[in-house]
């Protein structure tokens, strides 16, 4: 069994097989996406909730498409306007859920570590679509397989990540996957915007965008998080475009078949300049969209498999005792 | 009413105990004897045993003065749904602390003559330990006014802190320094940069970069002492550093020293038992002000205890529901009860970190009671019986819903620990008996 996860709660629990395994199904929902036919029926049954206590369109929607893809019954539930308002702490929101016996949670709240206290709360599969600044595990799968399937491979690349690492949780969890897959990782950004001691991971750092690309293979830019700053971290917009934001002549840095990722929503002209943006020879930012389907199709197949077989297990020891 | 041990020698005021291990943190020494109470109070070390009196066989267990715990955080008034002052003095007869020094953050703060009797009063009659409190500095801790630093001392206050509500104002602290100087009064301060620490949660470093949490410094709390140091130069004051937790500070806390300023340093058992890495999976229960530190800031504040240089440990004894730590954990509270556990976990010390008893218990009791000027932390004729018979060697795992404190937030739930309260002694009277 190549995957034992109950839940998907950041890419640090994977293991580098269990990231494999995922990545690998998820090529077949690409295909499958890909038809006219795009009905499975594997999480048939199940109720998916998606709770988000963040304001998210596009992942939201990509867990929505993938949950009803597979035949999932799927519920949207925008926290953000909701009973938090009327003063309902987490755990108690958590319970009702539970209550209303969902198989699959998915998850985005504002603080580090709200979906690991919510996963032990509840007894369903519980996925984490971003939590504060800790981690984003399925952008960080979606980047992977599309690195994959571009470069022919996940292991011995070159790859700058580039921007607002301090506030990204879409950094962490992709540092940490490239990590584990046995790649070349350089951070590159401002040392406001760079947390602390993080060389530890095993990772270089750059504060000169030039030399951070310097024969990259991939670069991946961030988007910078103004609404997630103090304020201050950066002089100003155009500043940070200058001396950070990705154009032809900051490209020409990296490799010369370099492919340029944006997790998205893009400020244009901030991180990145339009028409690099637009280069259908350089940028994979449209073909990251479509895998964020696909990859979620496969996690939530998988973690559904498990609750099966958990349950049944439960069944069968019920049974035995009477 | 003030809860009656079964063998209280109420009856006969002459205790004999002997086959104690000694722990004697004045003299530095640890040695087989025994010891004579009479009405409350140590008149004669190794004397036979007189008529009539109660002799108790310490079955060469350790016999060492009862702790006294600066910094105890107690829910009343304002929050006794956290802990009253009498689940506070249970937990503490328990746990062998003997005198509990109790924070102003109330609610309302003790800040005028009138709260602080008010607590007294209750204190007495309901807790089997002694009670001292502390007043705030400011008024209701805001950082503006000066509180009646005259009228609070004549009405009982040990000390003057605003808790861990740092005052921003240098204007204002150094008035507030410069009026304690002239009455002798001592203040507390926590050193820390306002700045650099607002909104953090976690020591800043590799562990909250990958957690993702809001991370400060320690430089922050070097940042803050030096600040501190310089008022301290200016007025004179007698001040003490709540808790030093930090490598960084340790050499403006020696230079302090060094130079002749009035300056003790304190330190939770928690900074010196736990570290950064125990909040794993974002464990509210390690939640603390400041942050858990590195294990190599941990290992030189052990160093540091050993020397002198820091010279108090506390519990900072921190009561919090279940519902203000079950969220996450940038939003849950801070801190931890310690009563029940300061003397088991400074067990560790003991065990893993090769200090020595008497080495403990200077820390424990002997420096606070100089601290505060209470004659009690002394094993000598004279002193009063405030004693803990503990073994501290007994070997047990710690649930948190066996604590006496109303509030059950401890760290140590689950953990293996050595170091059992036997028996304590309050001025002679026995309040707490360790049963099977």
């Amino acid at each position: 069994m190549a995957f034992k996860q109950n839940h998907l709660l950041g890419i640090e629990p994977l293991h580098p097989t269990e990231i494999t395994t995922i990545l690998d199904l998820a090529e077949e929902y690409v295909a499958l996406n890909r038809s006219s036919e795009k009905h499975g029926t594997t999480l048939a049954g199940m109720t998916q909730i998606n709770m988000f206590f963040e304001a998210s369109t596009r992942t939201q929607a990509s867990f929505e498409l993938a949950g009803k893809r597979l035949g999932a019954d799927v519920m949207n539930m925008a926290m953000a306007q909701s009973s938090l308002k009327k003063g309902e702490t987490l755990i108690d929101t958590a319970l009702t859920l539970n209550a209303m016996h969902p198989d699959l949670l998915v998850v985005r709240h504002g603080r580090s570590g709200a979906v690991n206290l919510l996963a032990e709360k509840v007894n369903c599969a519980v996925l984490n679509a971003g939590d504060g600044k800790h981690e984003h595990p399925t952008q960080a799968l979606l980047d992977a397989l599309t690195i994959r399937r571009k470069k022919g491979r996940l292991h011995r690349l070159s790859i700058a990540i580039c921007g607002d690492i301090a506030h990204s949780r879409v950094a962490r969890s992709n540092l940490i996957l490239l990590g584990k897959m046995e790649n070349r990782v350089r951070l590159v950004g401002p040392p406001t915007l760079m947390p602390r001691d993080v060389e530890e991971f095993g990772v270089e750092v750059f504060d000169d965008m030039r030399e951070g690309l310097e024969g990259a293979d991939v670069v991946m830019m961030l988007r910078l998080q103004r609404e997630r700053m103090d304020g201050g971290f950066v002089p100003s917009e155009r500043e940070y475009f200058h001396r950070y934001g990705l154009d032809a002549e900051k490209l020409a840095y990296a490799k010369e078949d370099a492919i340029v990722m944006h997790p998205g929503p893009m400020n244009r002209g901030v991180e990145i300049d339009g028409a690099i943006a637009d280069d259908i020879n350089r940028s994979v930012i449209q073909e990251q969209v479509e895998m964020g389907v696909a990859v979620r199709m496969a996690a939530m197949d998988l973690l559904a498999r498990n609750l099966r077989r958990a349950r049944e297990r439960q069944r069968l020891r019920e049974a035995a005792h009477g | 009413m003030v809860p009656q041990a079964p063998h209280s020698s109420k009856d006969t005021d002459v205790i004999w105990f002997h086959n104690a291990r000694l722990i004697d943190p004045e003299q530095s020494t640890e040695r087989l004897g025994s010891l004579l109470v009479e009405n409350g109070v140590i008149t004669e070390l190794d004397s036979p045993c007189p008529e009539g009196a109660d002799a108790v066989d310490c079955g060469g267990k350790c016999l060492a003065p009862g702790i006294v715990d600066i910094g105890v955080q107690v829910g009343e008034p304002g929050a006794q749904h956290k802990e009253s002052l009498r689940t506070a003095g249970l937990a503490a007869a328990k746990g062998g602390v003997t005198t509990i020094v109790m924070r102003p953050d109330t609610t309302p703060a003790i800040d005028t003559p009138e709260v602080l009797e008010y607590v007294t009063r209750r204190a007495e009659a309901r807790t089997p330990v002694h009670i001292r409190a502390m007043a705030t500095l400011t008024r209701a801790r805001e950082g503006r006014e000066m509180s009646e630093i005259g009228f609070l001392l004549d009405a009982g206050a040990v000390a003057f802190t605003d808790g861990d509500k740092v005052l921003h104002n240098t204007k204002v602290l150094a008035r507030c320094m410069s009026y304690a100087k002239g009455l002798g009064a001592l203040i507390i301060g926590h050193p820390q940069d306002g700045g650099l620490s607002d909104g953090a949660c976690a020591t800043s470093g590799k562990f909250a970069s990958l957690r993702g949490l809001p991370a400060v410094s320690p430089m922050a709390e070097r940042m803050g002492f030096d600040r501190d140091m310089g008022l301290v130069e200016m007025t004179g004051v007698r001040y003490h550093a709540d808790q030093i937790t930090s490598a960084r500070t340790l050499p403006a806390l020696e230079r302090a020293k060094a130079n002749g300023l009035k300056v003790t340093a304190g330190i939770s058992i928690h900074h010196l038992t736990l570290n950064e890495l125990d909040v794993g999976d974002y464990r509210t229960f390690f939640k603390f002000t400041p942050p858990l530190r590195s294990e190599t800031d941990r290992g030189a504040m052990v160093r540091a205890v050993a020397d002198g240089l820091i010279d108090i440990i506390c519990s900072m004894h921190t009561p919090q529901d279940e519902e203000s730590k079950r969220l996450p954990f940038e939003e849950a509270a801070s801190g931890a009860v310690g009563l029940e556990t300061l003397l088991p976990a400074a067990m560790r010390l003991y065990h893993s970190e090769g200090l020595d008893l008497p080495q403990i218990w200077r820390a424990l009791s002997f420096n606070p009671a100089k601290l505060l000027g209470l004659d009690s932390g002394r094993l000598s004729v004279g002193a009063p019986a405030d004693l803990v018979l503990f073994d501290p060697d007994a070997p047990f795992v710690l649930d948190r819903f066996a604590l006496r404190s109303k509030s059950k937030n401890t760290p140590f739930d689950g953990a293996r620990m050595e170091g059992r309260v036997l028996a304590t002694y309050v001025a002679g009277n026995c309040v707490y008996e360790y049963k099977d």
